[in-house]
């Protein structure tokens, strides 16, 4: 148990000082990740990205139901 | 219903998966092809212990650095497009398209991000084999990152490895291995991956030139040149041999897009290969599809059939022979395809009213048809052309797709030209004396993105009208949302993308004028 929690200290260790003496480019560059996965999942996946199937229809079956009347319908 | 999908909708939702896939594809192939430059530099750096190869490998790792950490996740966009935008066509691939991608997160990518960790904090702080292993195996991650999605992208071009399942609309798994070992895609694999072998190599040996024109870091840029000129030109050579693998699948399981990226229309033997032509419209038209002729061409008697079939007599058919059939080919008229493509639909939906009205002996008769292999092969295998109402709309644009493949080859053979005189300039070490071999080279940078683009946009417009060959048309695939939606999406992404390309550049000349660390 020792030797794990040590393991998971060391580790932990190894980020924090990795993240603490990152160079200018690092910090800006996890600054631009952090903005850019914010926009893509709390602005674009809520407000402009729903899944048009689970959105429109409440189970599997009608979403099969719905596939199929798509694929047999006319072009 | 389908009639009720406008033209504009499926055109916008195009343009963007377009975009986006173009947007993702400027950072993808740098990360694919620097990680293996970085393991072979810090390979040196280990058997040698000489420190210099460690400080280029640090500053050519902080230019990976810069680059994977602005592309990451940019992939995921184009899975909210297909939830959105090509809900149809999402259901309709089921976990075909679910299980690679689901193998991609949980294999690839942890391998990926958690070693990429161990490769940036761990300089001083892990043992040099372990910070070595790191790095191979950063770059054994991304590439197999790579490896799930190009077996997902291939099924599309050549679906094997299913049954259709008519209760649920989807496609599902019957053989894994079927999927893994699509030959589409293990030409595709190789080929990506080593044209990302071969930017990456062109983006070294850029920037080093770079270095020697400023007369600045003239060991760290000559050094990395050998690397990267070694390495790229053994990959151009490979870009080559899986080019001519690629282009022989295709002739056999897209042999429509073979057609259009030689602009062949009449079939015949001994065909020659058009090296380079101007396509001009003969004012004859295959519907409402202009018909092209060549001008001013170049061409290599006999060659594409011996190419394509391995012997000069080899028949290579043109677009009017796969349009309106050639029965002594034995390749059938698409007019026949879509009267076997709407039987195979009618089959379907007779099973659908079956099932709606309780008839349980239709629902079994019909719904063994779909595992019955006489059934798959010579009838649902043609579903998606049940949605055409003309023969000539399953040809692409012949113009994008010719001029795009020989620009893109042509750009190839420049590019192996470029790596063999790095390596004799450097092998004379009169490098800098050829100071327009180092202007040759830093302009390749973008012209190797280009390379690359166009690559894909073969691939991708090549198939059209097609979203899973022969089986699903783009049209039918789109989901029935307002084309307004798509637009603004489409420019919000236009905008969020540039705005990461620009970010990415800036920081990265800034890097570059910086050099690396004394």
């Amino acid at each position: 148990m020792k030797k794990i929690t040590a393991t998971i200290e060391s580790l932990f260790r190894f980020y924090i000082d990795g993240f603490r003496t990152m160079s200018w480019w690092g910090k800006k560059v996890w600054l631009i990740i952090f903005v850019k996965l914010g926009i893509m999942f709390l602005i674009l996946r809520i407000f402009f990205f729903p899944d048009f199937l689970k959105t429109n229809f409440s189970s599997d079956r009608e979403r099969s139901d719905y596939v199929i009347e798509q694929l047999t319908g006319n072009n | 219903m389908l009639e009720n999908i406008d033209l504009s909708l499926v055109n916008w939702s195009r343009g963007q998966f377009a975009l986006t896939a173009i947007y993702h594809w400027l950072f993808v192939p740098l990360t694919l092809g620097l990680s293996f430059i970085l393991a072979f530099m810090e390979t040196i750096y280990v058997r040698t212990g000489d420190e210099k190869w460690k400080r280029i490998t640090k500053f050519w790792m902080t230019l990976f650095g810069i680059n994977f950490a602005i592309g990451v996740a940019t992939g995921i966009i184009l899975e909210f497009e297909f939830g959105t935008n090509w809900s149809n066509y999402s259901w309709f691939v089921g976990d075909i398209f679910g299980a690679p991608l689901a193998v991609e997160g949980i294999f690839a990518f942890f391998l990926e991000s958690t070693f990429v960790a161990v490769m940036f904090f761990g300089w001083n702080k892990v043992s040099r084999k372990f910070h070595l292993a790191s790095t191979w195996l950063v770059a054994v991650g991304a590439n197999l990152s790579a490896l799930w999605i190009l077996v997902a992208n291939s099924w599309m071009e050549n679906p094997v490895g299913m049954v259709f399942n008519p209760d649920t609309a989807r496609n599902e798994m019957s053989s894994f291995r079927d999927v893994v070992l699509n030959p589409v895609a293990i030409d595709k694999f190789t080929h990506t991956v080593t044209s990302g072998f071969v930017l990456a190599s062109l983006f070294v040996l850029g920037i080093s030139s770079w270095y020697l024109l400023r007369k600045r870091e003239q060991e760290m840029a000559t050094r990395s040149i050998l690397v990267a000129g070694i390495f790229g030109l053994v990959s151009s050579l490979a870009v080559a041999m899986t080019g001519d693998m690629s282009a022989r699948t295709i002739s056999k399981v897209q042999p429509v897009k073979f057609a259009a990226m030689e602009a062949l229309y009449e079939g015949r033997t001994e065909a020659p290969l058009t090296a380079i032509s101007i396509l001009s419209a003969s004012g004859e038209k295959m519907g409402e599809k202009k018909v092209y002729d060549h001008k001013l061409k170049i061409e290599v008697p006999n060659l594409l059939s011996i190419m394509t079939i391995g012997d000069k007599g080899g028949y290579v058919p043109g677009l009017k022979d796969l349009v309106n059939g050639n029965a002594e080919k034995g390749i059938l008229p698409v007019a026949e395809m879509m009267e076997r493509g709407k039987y195979a639909r009618q089959v379907l939906t007779d099973y659908k009213m079956a099932k709606e009205i309780g008839d349980s002996a239709s629902v079994a008769a019909l719904g063994a048809r779909f595992s019955d292999s006489e059934f798959t092969e010579n009838y649902f295998r043609y579903l998606g052309y049940s949605y055409f109402d003309h023969p000539w709309q399953v040809i692409p644009s012949v113009p994008v797709t010719y001029y795009s493949f020989r620009v893109m080859v042509g750009l190839g053979f420049l590019f192996i030209i470029i790596f063999i005189l790095a390596l004799f300039f450097h092998r004379n070490q009169v490098l800098e004396r050829h100071r327009w071999f180092l202007w040759l080279s830093l302009c390749a940078i973008p012209l190797a993105y280009l390379a690359s683009e166009l690559g894909w946009i073969v691939t991708e417009m090549g198939r059209q009208p097609w979203i899973i060959q022969n089986l699903m048309p783009v049209h039918v695939a789109v989901s029935n949302i307002s084309a307004g939606a798509v637009q603004t999406t489409f420019w919000l992404f236009a905008l969020l993308f540039t705005a990461l390309l620009i970010a990415e550049v800036s920081i990265m000349v800034r890097q570059i004028k910086n050099g690396p660390k004394h």
